[in-house]
């Protein structure tokens, strides 16, 4: 049986620094494969790649040699919206202005289930209205988007991601916005999720310690290549961290025996 | 009540109001005829040749058809380009996308485009160059290196409406004033009669670029969540925005090419819309084509007798209702919210 997600071989380079901020960057030939029902987390140090990983797979860049697939199948054959009803994608943040409220939101989450649709059906709305459900919108659902609290808008997004009812769901740095109380939930939430409808879970994150706590599995990326894929306890070594961010750190275990990484600040 | 229930019920409502416009605009003007006079040329009991025949079916009724639909094309272009920049003061005018239909339509009648079907559907294509040619402009500048600012975009619109501007003062001056005749009526906008055949014209391009722009609709929708994230969820970001910007040009030129430049009317019936139907685009384009027309016709009957026998352009009315407007909208939105 094939894994959900497979990149074989996938190479990848920004044509020219279009933006001159960014840094030249590249994937020389990445592979590894995200197996069903797994939360499997990409970490790594910034420009590492991660960004550019997952715009690779919801196809906003194109691999120039190698190939992703979903299911076996390379996903640069699917329609657009036959890749958005199997992957859907939970940003940072929405963008601003957002005059939508969330109920708005979350239905756009049914778009590649009717592209043709001109107004969403009664399937749609229960969708919708169940992927609230699940991350406790419902309350806010004629609320406008703008005026959520950070956590909020969170849930609303993952709502929209839900309501694509995907296999995959992938999320880009969940809680670069959130305060403690909100990780927690999230992350709470996540798993859940996992638990109860076996989604996949892609997690791109700078948090080391989210990753290692929810992951199944880490990938840890150095410029554009795998430096070791495996169990949070094999990835979130002191020597092999030291070694790719470049800075000391101490590793130890939780209560609930994942690694748990510290930075050593240099006191000297 | 389900999606297409409310927005047939808001039709309706809008529809009633037009047809109540439409109807005081038959029966007011400066020909001084009585409603019963009208009434008989309107149901055909009138002598062909009478002046109550003639000033109501000849005059009136073909410029009636033309407000509304200058007025239904224009309201939808602004939520066209409103949608597509992501700011609800982008509109023909204020982007200075009017002002490239209108150089268009200049160097046309410069060329001699003149009376007859043809000549028409020459102006307006002319008028549809200088308005996809000044709307590209805005957009380069506006999405140059340094993101893509409100005030950017406003910034490019106001210049390159300066610069078509400027180029038509160039061409009036140069060409001998006799060719232009009226162009200074014209340019303020100006409802004058249309024959029955541009009439046409422009009905079936109004209807042509209102179509494209409902069409995608939902999709306009998505487009507020980024063009990454629209195109996450299986839109063609780049296929959608070509398409909206064509048609939000197209109605832009067809208005100008038929009426002039009229300005502000795709800047304030959106925005009074959304107050009543809400954000929705699938909601906003069929309804704001609606309430545009009964704006325009609203604007050209005040425009046709506050001042009779002389007549205002109807573009002055909407400038002085449209300025104001945009100046409070920039204020609300400016503040934090």
């Amino acid at each position: 049986m094939t894994a959900l997600i497979e990149f074989d071989h996938v190479a990848f380079a920004y044509a020219r620094a279009a933006d001159p901020r960014t840094r030249a960057f590249a994937f020389p030939g990445l592979s590894f494969a995200i197996e069903r029902g797994e939360i499997f987390g990409v970490i790594g140090p910034n420009s590492a790649g991660k960004t550019s990983l997952l715009r690779l797979l919801t196809r906003v860049l194109s691999p120039q040699r190698g190939e992703i697939r979903l299911d076996g199948r390379p996903i640069a054959a699917l329609r657009s919206w036959e890749l958005a009803r199997e992957v859907a994608v939970v940003p940072q943040d929405a963008p601003r202005p957002f005059p939508f409220t969330v109920e708005q939101l979350v239905l756009m989450g049914r778009y590649p289930h009717g592209p043709r649709r001109f107004f969403e059906d009664a399937a749609d709305a229960a969708a919708a209205r169940d992927a609230m459900l699940a991350t406790e919108t419902l309350s806010l659902a004629a609320m406008p988007l703008e005026r959520l609290s950070g956590g909020e808008r969170q849930r609303a997004l993952l709502a929209r991601a839900l309501a694509q009812e995907p296999r995959l769901l992938v999320l880009d740095e969940p809680t670069a916005h959130l305060d403690l109380r909100y990780q927690a939930e999230t992350a709470a939430l996540l798993r859940r999720l996992n638990r109860e409808r076996g989604m996949t879970v892609l997690l791109v994150s700078h948090d080391l310690n989210l990753a290692a706590e929810l992951a199944d599995r880490l990938l840890l990326l150095r410029a554009g290549e795998v430096a070791r894929v495996g169990a949070p306890g094999d990835v979130l070594e002191q020597g092999l961290l030291e070694d790719v961010f470049g800075c000391r750190v101490t590793v130890d275990k939780s209560a609930s025996g994942r690694p748990v990484v510290q930075l050593a600040y240099d006191r000297g | 009540m389900s999606d297409a229930r409310r927005l047939a019920t808001a039709l309706s409502a809008l529809g009633v109001v037009l047809l109540a416009i439409g109807l005081t605009a038959l029966f007011v003007g400066s020909a001084g005829l009585s409603p019963g006079a009208v009434a008989r040329a309107l149901t055909g009991r009138a002598e062909t040749s009478s002046v109550e025949a003639i000033v109501t079916l000849s005059l009136r009724l073909p410029r009636v058809a033309a407000a509304a639909l200058a007025g239904a094309a224009l309201a939808v272009a602004g939520v066209g380009f409103q949608a597509l920049t992501r700011n609800p003061l982008a509109e023909p005018s204020v982007l200075g996308v009017s002002s490239g239909a209108a150089f268009g339509v200049v160097l046309a009648q410069i060329l001699g485009f003149e009376t007859g079907l043809v000549a028409a559907l020459g102006v307006a294509v002319f008028a549809f160059a200088g308005a996809l040619l000044s709307a590209a402009i805005v957009y380069l500048v506006a999405t140059a290196p340094g993101g893509l600012a409100i005030q950017t975009l406003l910034l490019a619109g106001v210049i390159v409406g300066i610069f078509f501007s400027a180029a038509i003062t160039v061409i009036i001056s140069v060409v001998d004033f006799n060719r232009l005749s009226g162009v200074i009526h014209w340019l303020l906008g100006n409802l004058a009669p249309i024959p029955l055949s541009s009439l046409a014209l422009f009905a079936a391009l109004t209807g042509a670029g209102v179509w494209l722009i409902l069409r995608h609709a939902r999709e306009l929708n998505l487009l507020a969540l980024g063009e990454e994230a629209a195109s996450q969820l299986g839109i063609d970001a780049e296929r959608l925005k070509r398409r909206v910007f064509v048609a939000a040009a197209l109605l832009t030129g067809t208005v100008v090419a038929f009426t002039g430049p009229i300005g502000f009317v795709g800047l304030i019936v959106p925005h009074v819309l959304r107050g009543l139907v809400g954000q929705d685009n699938r909601f906003l384009v069929p309804t704001c084509a609606v309430a545009g027309a009964t704006f325009l016709l609203a604007a050209d009957t005040l425009a046709r007798n506050v001042v009779a026998p002389a007549e205002l352009s109807v573009g002055v009315i909407t400038a002085f209702c449209g300025a104001p407007f945009f100046v409070w909208v920039l204020r609300a939105r400016s503040r934090p919210a």
